[in-house]
């Protein structure tokens, strides 16, 4: 039913200020409905939380937004662009970086070199002898500029703690300079300290215009601390579009609550 | 919450203030050196059976027709295992790799022996070379069938072909004549190309050198460690994993196949029944004695090429003691179980040493 609606929907103009908008995306595997017509607005420069149980939708809608997957029908649009991603490479020329959790990093080479994988600099043409001197630099200086610390450059990812590691992945996704960030559980495993590391590091690159970020997580409180705004995704729609200032911890699960036992209801109806 | 009080901008995980770090002492410094050059204990262990055995059986030991044989031992070996240790470091095997070193060799005989210029067919077999480690290589990327079972396979077929082709029948190789000038003396090119005794090791020694550079100073040689270390995370910074697998396929043959033709004008003739698992085993355990681990992400190629050369030295040792070629076999093995558990317990105080 939302499928049709979508369809038959003229495009709009895109929502001012927005740095990603989704509108109407359905997505089925098989004789499974997975979304059911998903609308999210990203703003310019905001930190968004998107949560939802296990199997409401939310990696489905995160490997649509990273090229991953395809969605059946709806529109995507990056600042105000319609797109449609074939692959991962894809998402990325059009500025949309994943940060997977804790899978980034390749634990037995140095930090300055993770940050450097796949762009290394060389020199000496067809030797491509890496240009150690130029990479630790200009590492330094970029950690240094977004307030990353790491014990040292030259530190193996492997010696890292699991919140260094998670900030230094975050990092070389925006050396690229994405529009979007898309982080998965950047908090997932880390103690109170490692998660203030990372929680100033997102609010940072966001507050600096650099980039909007999409965080997914299935844990509020996480959420609460990261993020400008929440949206709960449930059963395969938005159902919650909250501001986190306007609302608190209490009122938001009472909502999913509610929404949660609204949506039992209409099952038990469908099957009566 | 969100606007709360700013925290302090210098926050740094791992390094709460006011608790430094304690300045390492002797002891543990010793220990991190070891910890990250693998290549130390493998050399120490050398260096230790070298005073041994030359102290055991004196100048028997350390004259050069006893060095040189331990340098014919350790030849093959460090060939094929510089090459293997790329492919140990990519987590993949290269199990052809010893049948590859012999295969060479036939090539450029019977290329040779279809009136080609020795230059020639030479360059020819090691195109050939480069080929099998190109269908290695292609078979495991793209088909998804593990190395291991690819090369084992690619082994027994390069064999089967030798013993075909070959009639089973010795044969000599070419260069020796070849390289005779008609003054009776072996010209440059025949010295460089294995008659002179030293030779092939030298071959093997710069080539060792040549792939240490590679996979610790060029793009190629992070691609490997990257892809090897983790192939999702690798793959997703736009590495080309399997472009990356394919060359490394194709560098380990063409080593085995060029010192190859080295060994087999050293040796002056070529054996159809000659087999090379033989010499991957034992590549292969000089890879481990050497300190790389079999789980991918780390390796080193010097450590690869000490191997050899301890293997040489024990082989060459004992013999000269007077201990039965039996008793080498054994040794073999306690060196490669003790040089492993060596391997498995440093990984362990690494990962033990994380900060955090």
């Amino acid at each position: 039913m939302s499928e049709q609606a979508v369809e038959t929907t003229p495009p709009a103009p895109a929502s001012a200020g927005a740095a990603l908008e989704v509108r109407g995306v359905t997505k089925r595997f098989g004789a499974i409905v997975v979304l059911r017509g998903v609308d999210l607005v990203l703003r310019q420069g905001e930190v968004l939380g998107l949560v939802g149980d296990n199997g409401a939708g939310k990696s489905t809608l995160v490997k649509i937004l990273c090229g991953f997957h395809q969605q059946d029908s709806g529109d995507v649009l990056v600042g105000g662009e319609r797109v449609r991603f074939h692959s991962v490479e894809d998402a990325r020329g059009h500025g949309i970086e994943t940060v997977y959790q804790d899978l980034a990093l390749i634990p037995q080479l140095p930090v300055y070199q993770n940050l450097f994988l796949g762009h290394e600099l060389t020199r000496m043409g067809p030797l491509r002898l890496l240009d150690k001197r130029r990479m630790r630099n200009l590492s330094r200086q970029y950690l240094d500029e977004i307030r990353v610390r790491v014990p040292s450059i030259d530190a193996e990812a492997e010696q890292l703690s699991g919140g260094q590691r998670q900030a230094v992945a975050v990092a070389r996704a925006v050396r690229a300079a994405p529009k979007i960030l898309l982080l998965d559980e950047p908090l997932a495993a880390m103690g109170a300290r490692e998660s203030l590391l990372i929680i100033e590091l997102v609010k940072d690159l966001a507050a600096s215009g650099r980039v909007s970020i999409i965080v997914i997580d299935h844990n509020y409180a996480h959420l609460f601390e990261l993020c400008d705004r929440i949206n709960v995704l449930q059963g395969g729609r938005i159902t919650t579009d909250q501001l986190v200032h306007e609302t608190s911890l209490e009122t938001l699960t009472e909502l999913m609550v509610s929404s949660y036992r609204r949506e039992l209801d209409e099952i038990s109806d469908d099957g009566a | 919450m969100t606007s709360g009080a700013p925290a302090p901008p210098a926050a740094p995980a791992g390094h709460p203030p006011g608790q430094q770090r304690p300045h390492p002492s002797l002891g543990h410094r010793v220990l991190r050196l070891f910890l990250y050059q693998r290549e130390l204990t493998p050399i120490l262990i050398t260096a230790g059976l070298f005073v041994y055995f030359a102290i055991r059986a004196g100048s028997t030991f350390t004259d050069q027709l006893s060095l040189s044989s331990a340098a014919g031992y350790a030849g093959p070996i460090g060939a094929i295992a510089v090459g293997e240790v790329l492919l140990l470091v990519l987590a993949e095997i290269d199990l052809s790799a010893g049948q590859v070193f012999l295969f060479s060799a036939w090539v450029n005989w019977w290329l040779y022996s279809e009136g080609l210029p020795v230059w020639l067919s030479m360059s020819l077999a090691l195109v050939v070379c480069c080929g099998v480690g190109a269908i290695n290589g292609l078979i495991t990327v793209r088909l998804n069938v593990p190395s291991f079972v690819t090369t084992l396979a690619m082994n027994f077929i390069l064999y089967g072909l030798v013993l075909i082709y070959s009639n089973y029948t010795q044969a000599s190789p070419v260069p020796l004549s070849q390289y005779a000038s008609p003054n009776g003396h072996v010209s440059f090119a025949g010295q460089v190309f294995g008659v002179w005794q030293w030779s092939e090791i030298l071959w093997v020694v710069a080539i060792a050198i040549v792939a240490h550079l590679l996979l610790t100073r060029t793009r190629f040689g992070v691609r490997i460690i990257a892809t090897g270390g983790n192939l999702v995370g690798a793959a997703e910074a736009g590495v080309p994993v399997r472009r990356v697998k394919v060359w490394a396929f194709v560098l380990c043959s063409f080593l085995a196949g060029l010192v190859g033709l080295v060994d087999a004008v050293k040796y002056g003739s070529l054996d159809p029944g000659n087999f090379g698992v033989d010499y991957i085993l034992y590549a292969v355990g000089a890879c481990v004695i050497g300190g790389t681990a079999l789980t991918g992400g780390r390796g080193t190629v010097i450590g690869a090429f000490i191997g050899a050369i301890l293997i040489g030295i024990l082989e060459d040792g004992l013999t000269l003691i007077g201990v039965s070629t039996n008793d080498f076999f054994v040794w073999v093995g306690v060196v490669i179980i003790f040089a492993m558990a060596l391997n498995v317990q440093f990984d362990r105080l690494i990962a033990r040493s994380r900060a955090a």
